[in-house]
């Protein structure tokens, strides 16, 4: 039995997560203690983005900087998905991102890939919008949301996994 | 209330609707118009909550009521997801969105169905009353069987445990009370064996291969805290009939295993190098990214033999189907494979018999080889792919012609397969079919008001054991409290009797 403090085996970039209402620890990766709902320090800009949902409908954004794509689409009414909160549990807020922002942004973790493998409709520019956070940069950007259904089969379809 | 309206719609029959007021001028105008449209969810699972969900972002008026068999709802992210998972389990913060909601009540402890297993606290009620009660019923209630090898020695002998169900094991450290009395045998022996080589099956070998303390400050039961601390398993070998490229686990699930400090990951490095570089191999990975990244954790971290000092391996076995347990005297169980061969392209491999066997000796086995669903008597069943036949969420009969007014969502619907968010889009196709059969007219008409609704399900005696949501609430922060003393999330309730008595004081 090991003397050391035991670590959960959870992705390496927990640090103090907020615990939600259920006791949970929250995981909101590379996120600091930047809340949406902050009186921000004036030097925190203001970033307007468009989101495009599947059916073409286009939405405009402006957030802070540092909140992550998946809290300004809901914050914006966006037809985005988040099951797990931000927490990198899961690939319902997977968003597609234009060649340029994508490649200046860092790579994704371990963690973050291993949810998009599970993204339907997975593209070279996918990312999990809660991994991503607002940044200058990215003024303008336009983001897409992947067409959701997936088609459900009747007969002899692949399974996924769980 | 009720003796007024009929009374206000009789009377105006005779009066020109210009000279009454306000509402009673409102309802005479609107008499043609039946009452908000009723819905009925049996289950409150996810694909139940996500179903709910969808309606009443869909649906301006329309009221839901969700039945759980259960006295507590969520289903299999309460008693499903691995306690190490909690982020996963944040999604129940939605599900009480929706069942805060004025158009949602649930009623908990109120199983529907003719199932007789189902019956074991009071009469289940029958799917035909709810389907005449509620304009629409969508049958969400999952997967709570498995399925079994079948298998001589299956079940055990002589104090051995044989194979137990995966899912019943899982159910037992998660706190499913019908699961707490399960047979586990993790003490006679240092080894146990688990059969697939999908996600439920990693989940088992890594609660098994976890250090308990780590375990200790989640939301597993604190009875499987103490069993697993007292377990002498340290060796577990997951057994697949396929090889690596057919593997149902995913990427996730994989990485933890790596991250367990201690221990060392075992399998055949010629099968899974051969296989990768193969021609086909290589094509098929080229094409298939979770799989690819699958395959390099494994091959950068799996070794073919342990080191001597390996204090705890996980060996991912190929190519082997369970064919008996045997129980020689004094001696361990064993459980004897035949050896396969792969025949076919990687993404429809078969595994085809050889003439070769191999045995496992264990302290126990876990078959993991799939959840399935049980028929309601009252609803066609398709017994060979388990599910309730329909089209995109609406049920058919054995003819293929639409049940008007009944729908499914979930597991039930799909097949046992998917995790939350597979479930959360199929819920989701299916509201909206439930969605666009309300808006044009197509659902089986019950004008029942709410309180017509509530009248019929007095007359079933729901109203003398449901549980709704703030009775739950209530449970669940008995939950918390016990668990904040013992520093974990919260400490379930394992038994049906306590649950109720915290919930229902007065009953």
């Amino acid at each position: 039995m090991s003397l050391t403090t035991p670590v959960l085996p959870t992705p390496a970039f927990v640090s103090a997560g907020t615990r939600n209402v259920r006791g949970y620890l929250m995981h909101n990766s590379r996120q600091s203690c930047v809340s949406r709902f902050s009186t921000s320090s004036p030097s925190l800009k203001d970033i307007t983005v468009t989101f495009i949902e599947p059916d073409g409908n286009e939405v405009t954004a402006t957030g802070e900087e540092g909140t992550n794509l998946m809290e300004l689409a809901h914050e914006n009414d966006v037809d985005l998905e988040g099951a797990c909160e931000g927490a990198c549990a899961c690939s319902t807020c997977h968003v597609i991102l234009d060649d340029k922002i994508y490649d200046e942004l860092p790579e994704p973790t371990d963690e973050e890939n291993d949810m998009l493998d599970l993204a339907f409709g997975l593209t070279d520019t996918s990312r999990l919008g809660c991994q991503v956070l607002l940044t200058p940069e990215m003024e303008g950007m336009r983001i897409k949301l992947p067409s959701a259904t997936r088609n459900f089969y009747v007969d002899g379809a692949k399974p996924a996994h769980h | 209330m009720f003796c007024i309206a009929p009374l206000i719609r009789l009377r105006a029959v005779c009066i020109s609707p210009n000279l009454l007021r306000g509402s009673s001028r409102r309802r005479l105008l609107t008499t043609k118009v039946a009452n908000p449209p009723t819905v009925a969810i049996v289950g409150g699972g996810a694909a139940g909550f996500y179903t709910a969900a969808r309606l009443l972002a869909k649906l301006g008026t329309t009221t839901i009521d969700i039945f759980e068999n259960l006295p507590v709802p969520h289903g299999l992210v309460r008693y499903g997801v691995a306690p190490d998972h909690p982020e996963v389990k944040n999604c129940m913060t939605k599900f009480d969105e929706v069942a805060s909601n004025p158009r949602v009540r649930l009623f908990a402890n109120t199983p529907v169905g003719t199932n007789v297993d189902l019956a074991q606290r009071h009469p289940a009620m029958p799917l035909t009353v709810l389907r005449n009660i509620y304009d629409a019923v969508v049958l969400a209630y999952g997967a709570s069987e498995d399925r079994k090898l079948g298998i001589p020695g299956e079940d055990g002998q002589g104090g051995r445990v044989g194979v137990v169900s995966a899912r019943m094991f899982v159910a037992w450290y998660n706190g499913l009370p019908e699961a707490q009395d399960v047979e586990l045998d993790l003490e006679s022996y240092d080894r146990l064996v688990v059969v697939g080589h999908g996600n439920v099956a990693l989940d088992c070998a890594r609660i098994l291969l976890t250090d308990p303390e780590v375990l200790a400050k989640t939301d597993i039961t604190r009875k499987a805290v103490e069993t697993l601390r007292r377990s002498r398993i340290r060796h577990v070998e997951m057994v697949g009939r396929r090889g690596p490229l057919q593997v149902s686990f995913t990427t996730k699930e994989l990485r933890e295993m790596t991250k367990i400090p201690g221990l060392q990951i075992v399998c055949d490095r010629q099968l899974l190098d051969s296989q990768c570089a193969s021609p086909e191999g290589a094509e098929h990975l080229a094409k298939s990214r979770p799989l690819k990244r699958m395959m390099e954790i494994l091959q950068k971290h799996a070794v073919s033999e342990p080191t001597e000092t390996a204090e705890r391996t996980f060996t991912i076995r190929f190519l082997m189907s369970p064919l008996e347990m045997v129980y020689p005297d004094g001696l361990p169980q064993v459980m004897r494979f035949r050896v396969n061969r792969l025949e076919g392209p990687p993404a429809k491999a078969r595994a085809v018999p050889t003439d070769q066997t191999t045995d496992i000796s264990c302290a126990m086995a876990l078959r993991s080889i799939g959840y399935a669903s049980a028929p309601l008597n009252e609803c066609e069943f398709d017994p060979v792919r388990n599910i309730v036949p329909n089209v995109a969420g609406r049920v058919v009969d054995r003819n293929g012609e639409l049940v008007r007014g009944l729908y499914c969502s979930g597991w039930v619907k799909s097949g046992p397969v998917g995790v939350i968010a597979t479930t959360m889009q199929n819920a989701y196709q299916t509201a909206n079919a439930i969605a666009s059969d309300i808006d044009s007219g197509n659902i089986a008409e019950c004008p029942n008001s709410r309180s017509e609704v509530d009248d019929q399900l007095s007359a079933q005696g729901v109203f003398d054991y449901c549980v709704s949501n703030s009775d739950w609430k209530h449970l669940e922060k008995h939950e918390f409290d016990e668990g904040r003393k013992l520093n974990k999330p919260r400490e379930k309730v394992t038994s049906i009797d306590k649950m109720l008595r915290i919930m229902k004081p007065e009953l």
